[in-house]
């Protein structure tokens, strides 16, 4: 690992004007995914922030009957938070079936927004990647791409975004909060992680110069009917292959409100209006379900070795959204798939 | 796995991580711990300074010097001779590596020693007391819940830190909750026996 500078932040306010003192510098607090990249020499910054004695390390309601999750607080406690587990249990679920719990012990929720792709040509300075490395063109086009995007590619990048929590925020339409020299601004979950157009270095909209302070949950948690279901190599320890979460409100047999998202086939989680807005009035059966499987995953591409993936995700979205409609969400320790 | 910077060889243009890791000094000492990140002896070279950090290993309190990349895994094994947690992997996905801290347990090879200074950290090597196994060491034992025995001091720190958050009951939730500990040898079975007698002790 190449040395860096190391310094701390006392406050936010500090944390900020330190970044924008230092170009070329990151913030850190879990570690978890930037120090195994500066071992890899794919990251290389000339200082770190530790920000990880800043007082972000709550988890308080709102006045407007959601939740406030600070930035600092670990994957671990916020999966077995009480408030999380009764309210915002498909959170919890996405949380439980990421990494491992030493990982989530380290690993900061706002931390978890920023990882990187685990594309190997990313992690492996001496492929061509255009996210590592913009213009120098994209090596899993054309070469073992199993792990890589079936949505929302382009040219220049098929990397996925390797988060399972972000999956369920999505679903929770969850705004982020940040703060940095221009003052704090919110950004809506769906806009805060980007395609890879062309522009696949850019991971999401955050500045720079931007620091994420909490992460704000609505009141509506879906907490009846909801499921995180994780299609994996391994049953255990392993990124996604396709991931999907839901949250369903049903009124008699009915879906009076649908929101599901996938994780491990696109740059962000991916989620389709069109694909819920045509779940809701519908019966809660495998007909609508298929319909809005195939609605989802209409523009899927598959690049060879992960042209699997289509099919997959389209069962795994069918199974989900029944899980979810029957009210027996997937365990994350019985890998039985209900 | 893949090659550590430690099979440097002496016809390597590389320094062994030994060689690299030697230039801090390590002093076990008793003092008042404070937070703050002082630099020492900043290089005129423009080379980022080395580090005062503060770290209690197993009761023991040190005095470091510490680069800011030194990880807490090449500090326990090279500053402060405690060679009891592995480098397996180096890269947090095989648990050999695995301490307490405060408590928790966490993966020491991605983590920076620098930003646990203050911290109290418990490896393998302090887990008995007084001459003792703790339950977790005599159960391994018990259940021959290895073969190598190169992830072992990771699994049991491991399932310290499991037993502690009191999340896992059934073998099932054992299972899940330690599956960030790899074991080539296949012990999965033996050492989920040797959790639940320990558990069962706790």
């Amino acid at each position: 690992m190449i040395n860096f500078q190391y310094s701390r932040a006392g406050n936010v306010a500090d944390a900020v004007s330190q970044m924008a003192a230092s170009p070329g510098a990151k913030f850190v607090a879990g570690g978890t995914n930037l120090v195994d990249l500066m071992k890899m020499d794919v990251e290389r910054p000339v200082k770190l922030i530790d920000v990880t004695r800043l007082p972000l390390d709550k988890v308080e309601e709102t006045t407007t009957g959601g939740l406030r999750i600070g930035a600092l607080v670990r994957n671990s406690d916020l999966a077995y938070h009480p408030l999380v587990e009764r309210r915002y249990p498909v959170l919890s679920s996405a949380l439980l079936a990421g990494a491992s719990q030493q990982l989530r012990n380290m690993a900061s929720v706002g931390g978890n927004l920023l990882q990187r792709t685990r594309c190997a040509y990313f992690y492996d300075i001496a492929t061509p990647c255009n996210k590592r490395e913009p213009g120098s063109g994209c090596s899993a086009i054309g070469g073992l791409n199993r792990m890589n995007a079936i949505l929302g590619t382009s040219d220049a990048c098929i990397a996925v975004h390797p988060s399972d929590m972000c999956v369920a925020l999505a679903v929770l339409e969850a705004k982020v909060r940040v703060t940095g020299p221009r003052g704090e601004r919110e950004i809506p979950f769906a806009d805060f992680h980007r395609l890879p157009g062309d522009a696949p270095q850019r991971d999401t909209n955050l500045g720079a110069d931007e620091l994420i302070t909490s992460i704000e949950l609505p009141p509506r948690g879906f907490a009846a009917n909801h499921t995180y279901l994780k299609i994996r190599d391994r049953l255990s320890y392993a990124f996604a292959l396709v991931s999907v979460a839901v949250g369903l409100e049903l009124e008699g047999g009915n879906i009076r409100e649908a929101r599901f998202a996938l994780g491990g086939v696109a740059h962000k989680p991916w989620r389709k209006t069109e694909a819920e807005a045509a779940l809701r009035g519908k019966a809660a059966n495998e007909a609508a379900f298929t319909q809005a499987a195939d609605l989802v995953l209409r523009d899927a591409k598959g690049f060879g070795h992960n042209t699997f993936k289509i099919d997959l995700a389209r069962r795994a979205v069918v199974r989900a959204l029944s899980q979810a409609a029957r009210g027996t969400p997937q365990s994350q320790s019985s890998k039985k798939i209900a | 796995m893949t090659a550590s910077e430690d099979d440097a060889g002496p016809n390597s243009p590389y320094p062994t991580r030994r060689a690299v890791v030697a230039g801090g000094v390590a002093v076990p000492i008793a003092m008042s711990l404070s937070s703050d990140a002082t630099a020492q002896s900043a290089p005129s070279d423009g080379t980022p300074p080395a580090i005062s950090v503060n770290l209690t290993v197993n009761g023991t309190r040190h005095a470091l010097t510490l680069e800011a990349r030194s990880t807490l895994l090449d500090v326990l094994r090279e500053h402060l001779d405690l060679t009891g947690s592995k480098k397996g992997c180096d890269q947090g996905q095989c648990g050999a590596c695995t301490v307490l801290i405060n408590g928790r347990r966490v993966v020491s090879c991605l983590t920076l020693a620098v930003m646990q200074d203050g911290a109290s950290i418990t490896t393998i090597e302090g887990l008995a007391k007084d001459g003792k196994l703790h339950p977790l060491q005599q159960a391994f034992i018990d259940h021959d819940a290895f073969q190598c025995g190169y992830c072992t001091p990771g699994q049991i720190c491991s399932a310290a830190g499991l037993i502690a958050e009191g999340k896992a009951k059934t073998p099932e939730q054992i299972r899940e909750l330690m599956s960030g500990n790899i074991c080539r040898c296949g012990a999965y079975t033996n050492i989920v026996a040797a959790i639940q007698q320990a558990m069962g002790q706790s």
